[in-house]
């Protein structure tokens, strides 16, 4: 008979970084993701876009709190979220910035709001990307103690066209490319998708195929809001977007793009996420529409296509089917890579729901924090 | 010259620096010198009074004493008299804002 402790001693496990408006939260679980530990707030009272733990180092955090009152900060942990230590915050443009649109398309100057995302580096702990707004992107190669910007991106060409989203004219998403450790892809509302082949040194932008209504040219090269991306490692030619409306999918590297909302009941959303060991299989969350931020008839419903896009199934186990009207945020889903791929979201309502079975049945591992900004999952060896 | 300054720093700051409430800096009494003296004792309090690029005051970010509004004062102004003598601190307060 097999010692328990041993057996347990074993077990992988999953840690979910819950970003909310009022700081932070840890959720841990052993790989069945039954029963879970909940730890915080982490950062109260600080509006906590993003925390995001580094692939190299799962021990190593990174998070992004700020407030109204007194700016950003980025917090860092090396002990999987125990401990934090306020690191570097000053991210300063490089050189003269000179202007975007604002909304009424007069030139605005670049101003540093907050930071939206942060993506660390896949080989080095100390090596972490972070999304602004206004939109630009930074590293640090020092573990966050410094920041420089890849200004190439903010300089390509279009820069001074782009214009704020409802949100803030904010660089949200950032894919490190899972082949190609020179190859990047950024998202920016309300711009689109940005790619560099050069580690960050040159940018184009990748929109070839996006059809915005409301813009002056609907296919113009920049412009569109991309609201998120999702790549699987094992096809990193592949991507996939949710859209302000439209689900879209690019086989190649992000140079066309093809619609691939099929028949979801609405193709309004802002997070998309892969399972982990399929790249045809996608995960969106379809929302009523621009200006009713909710689910279509008070029923949350995570929809999966397993084939890529076009067919689509509605996931409602252990979803609530009435009265439901939270939002789910872009950064606000992700997937585990345990055996049996784990999916995870978070709410405007403050609820985190798990699914350990890949969409089929859902459970609330709480229901009562603030509102949830992102959510990410560390899969724990 | 420096004297004795007592600051009190509002929650969100005494959580960042693992602060008291109350803590005190040698400092010329002066807003700039009060704060210079603080972000130096506290470096992880840079750029959340002031921004670090232009070393203006965050819109949000006050400074009362004395039952007084210093914020609009010059940087380099003296700090009532009794701030730079300890009798009274000096207040970093954020301000009632939102809904």
């Amino acid at each position: 008979m097999s010692d328990p402790r041993r057996t347990f001693a074993r077990m992988s496990g999953v840690r979910v970084l819950v970003g909310t408006r009022k700081g932070a939260f840890v959720l841990t679980s052993d790989e069945r993701r039954l029963e879970w530990e909940v730890a915080g707030p982490h950062f109260p009272g600080w509006e906590t876009y993003h925390v995001a733990g580094s692939p190299a180092d799962p021990d190593r955090l990174y998070a992004a709190p700020s407030t109204g009152w007194f700016g950003q900060v980025i917090q860092r942990s090396d002990d999987g979220g125990r401990t934090w230590t306020p690191v570097g915050n000053e991210f300063t443009y490089e050189g003269t910035p000179g202007t975007h649109q604002w909304y009424d398309g007069t030139p605005h100057p670049w101003e540093f709001a907050r930071v939206w995302h942060l993506e660390p580096s896949r080989t080095d702990p100390d090596v972490v990307y972070a999304g602004v707004e206004d939109a630009a992107l930074f590293r640090s190669t020092d573990g966050g103690a410094s920041w420089s910007e890849l200004s190439g991106l903010r300089e390509h060409g279009s820069g001074p066209k782009w214009q704020p989203g409802a949100g803030g004219m904010c660089l949200h998403t950032i894919v490190l490319d899972a082949a190609d450790d020179q190859r990047m892809f950024v998202a920016i509302s309300a711009a689109g998708v940005f790619r560099t082949d050069d580690g960050g040194a040159t940018w184009q932008p990748i929109n070839k195929g996006l059809l915005s209504d409301g813009i002056p040219s609907p296919a113009a090269e920049a412009g569109h809001c991309v609201h998120r991306l999702a790549q699987h490692p094992a096809r990193p030619q592949t991507l996939y977007m949710q859209k302000h409306w439209d689900v879209m999918r690019s086989d190649d590297g992000g140079d066309s793009w093809q619609e691939v909302s099929g028949d979801l009941p609405t193709d309004f959303g802002f997070p998309i996420a892969v399972h982990a060991h399929d790249p045809e299989t996608v995960y969106v969350v379809p929302i009523t529409s621009d200006s009713h931020h909710f689910p279509p008839e008070g029923r949350l419903r995570v929809y999966r296509s397993r084939a890529g896009g076009n067919d689509w199934e509605p996931l409602t186990s252990g979803l609530p089917q009435r009265d439901c009207y939270v939002n789910v945020l872009r950064d606000a889903m992700a997937v585990d890579s345990l055996p049996e791929c784990g999916v995870y979201f978070g709410t405007t309502g403050g609820q985190v729901y798990a699914s350990p079975d890949g969409g089929d049945s859902w459970t609330a591992v709480v229901r009562d924090l603030p509102a949830v900004l992102s959510v990410e999952v560390q899969t724990l060896p | 010259m420096s004297v004795t300054i007592r600051v009190v720093l509002p929650a969100h700051l005494r959580q960042l620096a693992h602060c008291d409430r109350e803590v005190s800096v040698d400092a010329e009494p002066t807003q700039r010198g009060v704060l210079d003296a603080l972000e130096q004792r506290f470096p992880a309090l840079r750029g959340t009074l002031r921004d670090i690029g232009t070393g203006r005051r965050r819109p949000f970010v006050r400074f009362y004493a004395c039952e007084e509004d210093l914020s609009h004062e010059e940087p380099d102004a003296p700090l009532p008299a009794a701030v730079a003598e300890g009798r009274e601190p000096f207040l970093v307060v954020g301000a009632m804002a939102g809904g």
